[in-house]
């Protein structure tokens, strides 16, 4: 057996660890063991490059590999369970990025690349740029940094539709001649584009936008396997390609959206669906911490939704308060949870986790919309669009058809929010103005706090 | 041919990627997610062998950046993908 071989099959035994990584982590009980089996697959692949490689010189990999290792493990130890969307955005882009170096790393090399390689060099180049910069643009915007919004320019489409033209014919020339310039000039189209394409994205659409970017930094990954030949990279990329693809369409179908209307922002506008004054004009009921819970004496079956902003006031583990206490009393506890509330796939599942709640309490929306006729109260927590009938009842609005959760078909609602604005839809909800419901104003948290402890003194 | 060889091998595993993930609850969309970015961060290898291997200084330049990112892809996404899953499992 020759030594190149010999590589080739552990490099098979890191991709049949890989698969066998993702497959676990696609199962509650194995999740665990899958994501180890995905690292040990990553140890074995970068001991096995290590060994065979001919190595000249280990000073720059040694200092690399530990500066990338300690900040890897700060990052990762240091988060806070509500930055989480940032910080998977950010290692989406750190994968993106990494693979359009190595591919124009290896252009730089002496007697350059074989011309048949030359075209994976510009996909990784493109793909892995776009993810660099569309994810670290995601970071931002999901950092609440309001100065992005001003980097909306106006005719952004034509902008990004000129830049990918100009990425595809640089692409085409880099192809046909083989210059490194023409690959720099071309990531260059491709790191603008990045950062052009996601800025407009709004906040509730960045779940898709996340996982979209997961897939590309497989993607990328996958094309720098191309230009190395280097089967375990294409392996190992196609996979998460496959992953990120498939997250992606959960996400568009819980928002009854096709990704390309999420990706170039043609939502319906937001006129339709009437204007807030005659929606709410001396409809809405506001109410107290006091008066909630007097309600909550005589509940039996509660339910809870929560949306980010549930995320934005760290409410999470105050939430898990109030349902211990009503549940101290007596009263079914549930949790409704929409697919894309939140920021990131999965989102509203990592929060409570983190508040200690049991994920047998984690109600997906189609089971607790069974059921919601028999429910006493709802309790939705910094939701808004996830939760607005008008998706149901009004074809015309620019959210007709998305699924959402039927809180209003419950005895009685409450909604725990701010203000009356409106979600990222920019429509009013006619739920804050119907009968059965109860707006709480106020910060998430402040708020039920205050709710829990009239709920202790009554 | 290898490039024949490498495009069947890429298409197989897109099959198999989206044979294995068939059902994914939603308390895992979050931890699969972060654990699938780490594996992305595969490009690690070709990094190092770029740093280990390439006798010009921008070469070694690109790679060793390349490598620093990667790097931090790898070990911070398994990590964190750990420790979510640690709060998922201590019920």
């Amino acid at each position: 057996m020759t030594r190149e071989m010999l590589q080739i099959l552990l490099y098979l035994v890191a991709a049949a660890l890989f698969i066998f990584g993702i497959k676990g982590l696609t199962h509650p009980r194995s999740a665990v063991r899958g994501n180890m089996l995905g690292a040990l697959g990553m140890l074995l692949a970068i001991v096995v490059t290590l060994a065979f490689a001919n190595i000249l010189s280990w000073n720059w990999i040694i200092v690399g590999l530990a500066i990338g290792a300690v900040v890897g493990v700060v990052l990762a130890v240091k988060v806070q369970m509500t930055a989480m969307p940032e910080l998977v955005a950010m290692f989406n882009g750190l994968g993106g990025g990494a693979s359009f170096l190595v591919a124009g790393a290896e252009l730089q090399r002496e007697g350059g690349l074989p011309m048949s390689a030359l075209p994976a060099v510009a996909i990784a180049g493109i793909i892995g740029s776009i993810t660099l910069t569309g994810s670290l643009v995601a970071f931002v915007k999901l950092r609440e940094k309001k100065w992005i919004e001003k980097a909306i320019l106006p005719g952004h489409k034509f902008i990004n539709a000129a830049l990918a033209l100009l990425a595809f014919a640089m692409a085409a020339l880099f192809i046909w001649q083989g210059h490194g310039w023409e690959y720099w000039v071309l990531v260059l189209f491709a790191l603008a584009l990045g950062v052009l394409l996601v800025t407009p994205i709004g906040g509730a659409d960045m779940p898709v936008v996340i996982a979209l970017l997961n897939s590309y930094s497989g993607l990328a990954a996958a094309a720098t396997g191309f230009v190395l030949e280097n089967t375990l990279l294409i392996i190992a990329g196609s996979l998460v390609g496959a992953s990120g693809l498939i997250l992606t369409r959960i996400m568009c179908i819980a928002m009854n959206r096709s990704l390309r209307n999420v990706l170039f922002g043609v939502m319906a506008p937001a006129g339709s669906g009437g204007d807030a004054d005659t929606v709410y004009a001396g409809k809405v009921k506001a109410t107290t911490p006091e008066e909630v819970a007097m309600l909550f004496d005589t509940a039996r079956r509660v339910v809870i939704i929560p949306g980010y902003g549930m995320a934005v006031a760290q409410a999470q583990h105050v939430v898990r308060d109030l349902a211990n206490l009503l549940e101290s009393r007596g009263a079914e506890v549930e949790y409704g949870i929409h697919p894309v509330a939140g920021r990131m796939p999965g989102h509203m599942n990592v929060l409570l986790a983190e508040a200690d709640v049991p994920y047998d309490k984690l109600k997906e929306m189609d089971e607790i919309n069974s059921t919601m006729e028999q429910v006493d109260v709802a309790m939705v927590i910094g939701a808004n669009d996830v939760v607005n009938p008008e998706a149901r009842t009004n074809p015309r609005s620019p959210i007709a058809g998305m699924p959402i959760i039927n809180v209003d078909q419950a005895r009685t609602v409450v909604v725990v929010k701010r203000s009356l604005s409106p979600g990222f839809a920019g429509i009013p909800n006619p739920l804050f103005a119907a009968d059965n419901c109860l707006m709480m104003f106020g910060d998430g948290k402040k708020a039920l706090v205050e709710l829990v402890s009239a709920l202790k003194s009554s | 041919m290898t490039l024949a060889l490498l495009i069947t091998i890429f298409v197989l595993a897109v099959f198999i990627g989206f044979e294995i993930i068939t059902k994914v609850p939603p308390t895992l969309h979050t931890p699969l997610m972060s654990g699938a970015n780490a594996i992305s961060g595969i490009t690690i290898v070709g990094a190092l062998v770029a740093v280990g291997t390439e006798t010009t200084w921008l070469a070694t330049a690109l790679g060793f950046i390349a490598l620093v990112m990667a790097t931090v892809n790898v070990v911070g996404g398994f990590l964190v993908t750990h420790r979510m899953l640690a709060m998922f499992r201590k019920k």
